[in-house]
């Protein structure tokens, strides 16, 4: 094998990051997701208080087939980034730090979130 | 605000309102699995009680901040260019003053004002 070329170039798709690093950045990409997600709440909020029609059109809208993709991401982050943001709480008090407890509670704040939002969606969908 | 809400300050800012915006939340959703199938009547006299308008005033406050920080440590981590970063900075505050008066607007009308 011939030595590695330099400088190395670290390759972001080539990091193989441990669960709670893609705990971590699942946080920042679900926060970011609600960021650019204020205004359309903000505007169905003001539509369903406008009137009885908008709030029926509202309604009808967060219904909507095309909007699925946005609400569904939505509801995913908002779950998501509230289960992991207790979890950073609990480790900021000291709870959970170590490697184990860390590896385990990543794994459910994955998997509650998920449970979370799909019941949440069933809220808005049914 | 930046330099006010730099380091630790930023960081305490941070974890406070999350504390809110998760209760605040979590009463939310509460409050619509108890009414499944809510009326425009019920859902606009819900939020011209002054108790409810007061919570929401404080979480748009609160959103507002912690959406502020957050952005703003993405973008330290990842925009290198100084004024790049910089200009990034002046349309997230831009975007969120924006946001911000809107939800002003909308409160005050609930509110009956």
């Amino acid at each position: 094998m011939a030595t590695p070329q330099r400088p190395v170039f670290l390759n972001l798709f080539k990091i193989r990051l441990p669960l709670p690093g893609v705990v971590s950045f699942a946080h920042r990409v679900s926060g970011a997701l609600m960021f650019f997600g204020i205004p359309f709440v903000l505007y169905l909020f003001d539509l369903s208080l406008s009137g009885p029609e908008g709030f029926a059109q509202a309604r009808s809208w967060a219904g909507s087939l095309w909007l699925t993709p946005v609400i569904v991401l939505l509801a995913w982050s908002l779950c998501y980034h509230l289960l992991a943001g207790i979890r950073y709480l609990l480790m900021d008090l000291d709870l959970g730090i170590d490697r184990k407890a860390s590896y385990l509670s990543a794994a459910w704040v994955a998997g509650l979130a998920l449970l979370l939002s799909l019941w949440l969606l069933l809220e808005i969908y049914l | 605000m930046s330099a006010g809400l730099s380091g630790l300050r930023a960081w305490l800012a941070q974890r406070l309102s999350a504390v809110y915006l998760g209760l605040y939340f979590i009463f939310a959703v509460l409050a619509i699995a108890v009414h499944p199938h809510l009326s425009y009547e019920e859902w606009r006299s819900w939020l011209a009680n002054p108790w409810v308008l007061l919570a929401t005033g404080i979480f748009m406050v609160a959103l507002l901040m912690h959406a502020w920080i957050g952005v703003r440590d993405i973008l330290l981590d990842y925009v290198h260019p100084l004024w790049l970063r910089v200009s990034a900075y002046g349309l997230v505050v831009m975007f969120l003053l924006a946001c911000g008066l809107w939800a002003a607007k909308i409160l005050l009308q609930a509110s009956g004002l």
